[in-house]
């Protein structure tokens, strides 16, 4: 029978009604995907039981898309088709990229920038919706249904172009997205801060490849963002280098090939683990060449050859101090988030900073997802009314461009969402039919600074003197962040309206024609599957037929014999072709012949069971 | 009869009802839905009714209202892993058949 959870009192679903939700860390270097069950946040592991899915895809020769483990191990070997850390091409055009270091053939395009594989060009879209796509999968096999929503995280620092290139790589995973929710905040709720009535929280989110600094202010079930801070080059990869270079040195080794600097990684990457727990690590392999390295690295040693690296996170989180006005005594909590502030080093260095115990007692590469399922499972309805919904902020200003190129905000960065404000702007000529309007988003005065959303033009404005004209212009965010905008000019109503598709984004028409793809894929996926498994099915009759004919062949007369071969036959080849409708007639017009076969060969074996006993002697 | 649960089903749900830092027991309930006719029901319990029938299975105290004990008495609730799957498991006398499922069931 199926397997049930504790619900909340009176919020027992209905059988085949279950509302799962997930909360998904979409992470640069790994992913993962979480659940509340039983009133209890939870990771959901993979078969093999690994939690973390490395953000790796690979796209295989033969057609298939390898995502995770075994797509990361592709990286050397194959490193234009394997693409890592997508997320940071989330959103963003090639002139926002330094891709001199990077191994991927970009293609210039006027949007976001897509990357050339042997699958086709890519956008980091449909990239992000593959891992999405695992998770999902993992998620729904694990619950045994289908998922009404998930809550996605993604960095505070996210412009709309990039919530809004995470939301459509949902929606090609074929995931209802709830709710984008700020990182920072998914791991405060994950320590149940947002229980406190207010507070400041520092988030330091050192993770694989990135360093992020947040600074969370509560108040009334609100978290504002007051400020964020980081180095998108910095993470736990680094430490590994670092130690990577450090066996180089100690046993004076040249430069290696690709082989040896993988297995030397690992090897770097197992010690620092070990060094958490332990005062020193054994690091010993044996190379390409025959050379065997074999060295011991203490925790002292680490520490000194690390320690500008954990310096270096202290510069973006005092800034971030400064930035927000604050002074450590003003910080009620600190919480760590990231798999690489497990090392003792980085969380002696951030508690002197902050001069006060930090929160570690969940698992740092698991509190974002855990933080993310308690939103989800709060908005799929499964939680009584009394527990408040978490409201997020804007991260960034958002204005529209005024004469001169200066930038006129319209709606504050931290205003709560969803939030709608509107403002009036006039005409500045004499006689002004039509003005255009230009949002933007940021923090900056000059409009240049700032990042260009969406343009569009109100039209059919009545001739009137300069400033005669009450243009009002509403920005509307809905609850993921994402914008639109209306003009009217008030007098004659005449009014335009845009939802801000940002630039860097991707057309309705793309993601429409990328849906249907991957839904003509599936069709293809399903069709691959049923042959495969008609098959099967012909593979073992077959097998059991021949194995048949072979002992009981003297039961059945010459002709029988011969009409149940004929059809084999017929089934063997036919089994190579690619109709599994006709595989699935032949195997039942196989077992159809069989038949009269089959009851002989039962009487038969009952006739031998039975032969030779007395009435007495057969337990019936 | 009674309702009981088994060594691992108890360490379960004193543990969510720790996590979860309210909660007086588990209730186990029926309720007429599903393609069979009935369905489990396992929810936390806050607060007891008066008609409530009370027992308790290696320390944890489980809570049934009186239309549900009929079918459900001398159900032994065990919780148990399947695959990548886990959750609790009704191992309930009463049942004659359940849906394909196994979601609903019929007594």
């Amino acid at each position: 029978m199926a397997l049930l959870q504790i619900s909340e009192p009176g919020m027992s679903a209905a059988p085949h009604q279950h509302k799962l939700a997930v909360g998904i860390d979409l992470g640069t270097t790994n992913s993962l995907v979480a659940t509340v069950r039983s009133g209890l946040s939870n990771v959901i592991n993979d078969e093999h039981g690994h939690a973390l899915l490395p953000s790796v895809v690979h796209y295989v020769e033969d057609g298939n898309i390898d995502v995770g483990f075994s797509a990361q191990k592709q990286q050397n070997l194959d490193p234009h088709n394997t693409i890592v850390s997508v997320k940071r091409f989330m959103g963003r055009g090639l002139k926002d990229l330094d891709v001199s270091q990077l191994p991927y053939r970009f293609t210039e395009t006027s949007g976001m920038v897509q990357i050339e594989t042997r699958a086709g060009i890519k956008t980091p879209v449909e990239i992000s919706a593959e891992i999405l796509k695992v998770l999902k999968t993992r998620a729904e096999n694990t619950l045994g249904g289908e998922l009404v929503g998930a809550v996605i995280t993604v960095p505070a620092y996210f412009d709309d172009a990039q919530r809004q290139a995470t939301k459509d790589a949902a929606r090609l995973a074929g995931i209802n997205v709830l709710r984008l929710l700020n990182e920072p905040t998914a791991a405060a709720v994950a320590y149940g801060l947002d229980n406190a009535s207010e507070g400041i929280y520092v988030i330091y989110d050192l993770g694989g490849g990135t360093f992020d600094i947040s600074i969370l202010k509560l108040s009334k079930g609100v978290f504002e963002v007051l400020a964020t801070n980081g180095d998108s080059a910095l993470g736990g990869d680094d430490f590994d280098h670092r130690i990577f270079c450090w066996i180089l040195e100690s046993a004076k080794l040249t430069p290696r090939n690709a082989h040896d600097t993988r297995l030397l990684l690992s090897k770097a990457r197992e010690a620092k683990e070990w060094l958490t727990e332990h005062a020193e690590a054994n690091i010993s392999c044996l190379l390409s060449d025959g050379e065997f390295v074999n060295l011991t690295l203490t925790t002292a040693e680490f520490i000194a050859f690390t320690e500008n690296l954990v310096q270096k996170t202290l510069s973006p989180t005092r800034k971030a101090m400064r930035d927000a006005g604050l002074t450590v005594e003003e910080i009620n909590g600190v919480v760590m988030v990231g798999g690489a502030t497990r090392m003792p080093q980085v969380r002696k260095t951030v508690a002197e900073y902050f001069k006060q115990t930090l929160l570690t007692n969940l698992d740092p590469d698991k509190v974002v997802a855990l933080g993310a399922a308690i939103q989800a499972n709060i908005l799929a309805g499964n939680k009584s009314d009394e527990d408040l919904l978490l409201l997020d902020v804007i991260p960034l200003s958002l204005g529209l461009e005024t004469y001169g190129g200066l930038t006129e905000r319209v709606i504050h960065r931290n205003s709560t969402l969803p939030v709608a404000r509107a403002q009036e702007f006039t005409t500045y000529k004499d006689g002004q039919t039509a003005m255009s309007i230009h949002v933007v988003q940021g923090e900056r005065e000059l409009v240049s600074d700032c990042r260009s959303l969406a343009r569009f033009e109100l039209r059919g404005i009545p001739p009137m003197v300069a400033g005669a004209a009450r243009i009002r212009v509403t920005f509307t965010v809905d609850a993921d962040g994402l914008l639109s905008v209306s003009a009217r000019e008030t007098s004659t109503n005449v009014e335009a309206h845009i939802a801000v598709k940002p630039s860097y984004g991707l057309s309705e028409d793309e993601i429409t024609n990328m849906l249907k793809a991957s839904f003509n894929s599936a069709e293809a996926d399903k069709k691959a599957r049923m042959l495969a498994e008609a098959r099967v099915a012909a593979g073992a009759i077959l097998e059991a037929v021949a194995m048949a004919l072979s002992t009981d062949s003297a039961l059945i007369s010459v002709e029988e014999k011969q009409a149940i071969e004929a059809e084999m036959q017929r089934l063997a080849l036919l089994k190579e072709t690619q109709d599994d409708d006709a595989i699935h007639k032949a195997v039942e017009a196989l077992n159809h012949a069989t038949e009269a076969f089959a009851a002989a060969r039962m009487n038969a074996s009952v006739s031998r069971a039975l032969a030779g006993k007395n009435l007495q002697d057969i337990n019936l | 009869m009674a309702i009981t649960l088994t060594d691992t089903a108890a360490k379960r749900v004193e543990t969510f009802l720790a996590n979860r830092g309210k909660g007086i027991g588990l209730r186990l309930g029926v309720k007429t839905t599903g393609c069979s006719g009935m369905a489990y029901t396992l929810e936390f319990v806050d607060t007891l009714n008066d008609e409530d029938t009370a027992f308790e299975s290696k320390g944890v105290k489980i809570i049934v209202d009186p239309k549900s004990l009929v079918y459900i008495d001398g159900t032994e609730l065990d919780f148990t892993k399947e695959g990548l799957n886990e959750g609790f498991k009704f191992r309930n006398p009463n049942v004659k058949d359940e849906c394909g499922c196994g979601e609903s069931f019929t007594v």
